[in-house]
């Protein structure tokens, strides 16, 4: 019977029986609600006598996802959003910074590309900035820029930054003699080649590069808004957490999760569109 | 002495050897080409065909010396000199008919669009691309494809001067035909100027008007100017039995088997480096009955 379908279809099939039997073992593997009599001190301190308390089983993160998903948008109050607006926040902040930093690094990715002069002398800088953790700048950037919100997006900013201008000063300086002779014999300016040879040319790699970008900008978010507080998909994940709400926490984290997916796919699609075959 | 139409005049170039010293390819190499001549250049590898052709493009400087091109100074590319390259350079990112049309849009700016698609799409035709094959991407088409898109890119663009670096090189032996056929059609047609270099012997004689022999290098030298005196249209098949054939084809041989290294690597001494002319014509009689293969004359 399996041997008729396609590979995809086969694959397909896997990945259900995983998620059921992976879900399965989680279930089971939750005990059952201690009675209070059996609480820690500590457990009752902690609001653990209270039914949220543990390790959720999936149904009830299920059950969760419902609930907030039938109502993403709801708001009441600062502490009590719906998933769809905190999410909404993050991805806000994420597109801010991240819009800007490839407003810069691609235009200085490409002049570096293009001169070596410029290599050379911006090289040693981007090899020092480059391997600092985004969030070490987040103390500097609160005190510099006095306000918690501009602050996330300047750290969503720098850490994106560096996958696009690599990638992109890599695909310019890349792009073959031969193209660039082409648009020379046929007297091109600087814009006209650069906007219609250099650019396809160096397209796939720079792709590359905001592809990385984006994935680096969404694991940051997170952390970002963990100490920043207030809105978002971090700050709710913390927030739950401080709550014990551990199944909004792991529904969140689930959400995290599928964000990100949907934002890769997004430049895969791009890369997709952009590519070509020599 | 008229000017020519293209005049190359005490032309050297030099390269650092890469031990210190310099490398001289050639030295005040001068030669003509005349308007609509088809010119073709022989030589053996490394001996400095190519960075000829470059420097005729504007893509690269000499070290010393001038091209002129209608009583005026080459300085960088122009639209007026069209260049086919080796390997077709062709924009891979876009399909055969784009790939012409951002030349000719190049070259006429002010053409509409659906102007500059018509032409394009003419000279594609004039080399055999026509219907859905020209929306092809260049890695969707075979090498020859690959060439004819590259030939009639140069083309559509009319340029004054056509200069093509072994255009054929990577083909096979059939394709090649094929192609050379469509580039005697497509030039015989627009009355091109055009300046070619090969390794083909047989190639060159079918093409060309003039053969220019390059002497190996370093200090390679024009050496010698071979008039193919074989009157058009000439077919492949047809130019084997013309009389001259033999005696030009024999004379290329020659040249190439021993005298390009036999007279390699001789400086200047700063006098300008002029080819010799040789017209090889046995259908024509000539004075001189002791040698009457041979009439050489210097220009
Ligand atoms: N940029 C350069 N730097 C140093 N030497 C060079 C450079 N370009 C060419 N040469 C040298 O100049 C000589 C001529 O090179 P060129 O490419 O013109 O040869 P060619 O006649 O076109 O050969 P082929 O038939 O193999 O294409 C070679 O010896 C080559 O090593
Ligand atoms: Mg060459």
């Amino acid at each position: 019977m399996l041997d008729n379908l396609t590979l995809n279809q086969r694959a397909a099939l896997l990945s259900v029986v995983m998620l059921v039997v992976g879900l399965l073992i989680w279930e089971a593997a939750i005990p059952a609600q201690k009675a209070a009599g059996e609480l820690t001190e500590y457990e009752r301190l902690t609001g653990g006598g209270a039914p949220k308390a543990g390790v959720p089983p999936p149904s009830q993160v299920l059950a969760k996802a419902w609930e907030q998903l039938s109502n993403p948008f709801y708001d009441a109050g600062p502490n009590d959003k719906g998933i769809g607006i905190q999410i909404g926040y993050s991805i806000y902040r994420v597109l801010t910074g991240y819009l800007m930093a490839a407003l810069v690094a691609i235009p200085l990715g490409f002049l570096i590309g293009m001169s070596q002069v410029a290599y050379k002398a911006f090289n040693p800088f981007i090899q020092v900035l480059r391997p600092i953790s985004p969030l070490a700048w987040m103390p500097l950037a609160l005190f510099i820029i006095q306000d918690s919100e501009a602050s996330a997006i300047f750290v969503i900013f720098i850490c994106s930054i560096w996958p696009m201008l690599i990638n992109t000063a890599f695909g310019v300086a890349g792009v073959r003699q031969d193209w660039v002779n082409v648009a020379r014999t046929h007297e091109l300016g600087p814009f006209r080649t650069a906007f219609t040879v250099i650019l396809p040319a160096a397209a796939p790699t720079i792709i590359t590069g905001m592809r990385i970008s984006i994935g680096i900008a969404w694991l940051v978010i997170v952390a970002a808004e963990m100490l920043v507080g207030g809105t978002g998909i971090g700050y709710y994940v913390w927030n739950e957490w401080n709550n014990l709400d551990l199944t909004s926490v792991i529904f969140s984290i689930l959400m995290i999760g599928v964000v990100g997916m949907l934002l890769d796919s997004a430049f895969a699609y791009l890369q997709r569109a952009v590519a070509y075959a020599e | 002495m008229s000017q020519p139409f293209l005049s190359i005049e005490l032309l050297t170039q030099q390269f650092p050897d890469g031990q210190g010293g310099t490398l001289t390819v050639f030295e005040n190499a001068s030669f003509g080409i005349e308007k609509g001549e088809f010119v073709c250049i022989l030589g053996h590898s490394g001996c400095g065909k190519s960075t000829i052709m470059n420097i005729l493009a504007g893509l690269a400087e000499p070290s010393s010396g001038v091209v002129k091109m209608d009583g005026f100074e080459v300085s960088g590319p122009s639209l007026d000199r069209g260049v086919v390259f080796q390997n077709y350079s062709l924009l891979p990112w876009l399909s055969a008919l784009k790939n012409v049309t951002f030349g000719v849009k190049a070259r006429y700016p002010d053409w509409p669009a659906a102007k500059v698609e018509e032409h394009a799409r003419a000279f594609l035709a004039k080399v055999g691309l026509e219907g859905d094959v020209v929306h092809r991407k260049p890695s969707q088409l075979s090498g020859g494809m690959r060439q004819r898109v590259s030939i009639a890119r140069a083309f559509a663009n009319q340029p004054k001067l056509l200069l093509l670096d072994e255009p054929f090189g990577a083909l096979d032996a059939l394709t090649r035909g094929t192609i050379q056929d469509e580039l005697l059609k497509v030039w015989s047609e627009t009355e091109q100027t055009v300046f070619m270099i090969t390794h083909d012997i047989d190639e060159a004689i079918l093409l060309a008007d003039r053969i220019l022999l390059m002497t190996n290098g370093p200090f390679a030298r024009v050496a010698e100017s071979v008039e193919i005196t074989i009157p058009r249209p000439r077919t492949r098949t047809e130019i084997v039995d013309h009389p001259n054939y033999y005696a030009i084809r024999n004379h290329l041989v020659q040249f190439l088997g021993q005298r390009s290294k036999e007279l390699a690597g001789q400086a200047s001494d700063g006098a300008a480096q002029r080819p010799e002319t040789v017209t090889i014509d046995l259908t024509e009689k000539t004075e001189d009955q002791s040698n009457p293969q041979l009439r050489a004359v210097n220009d």
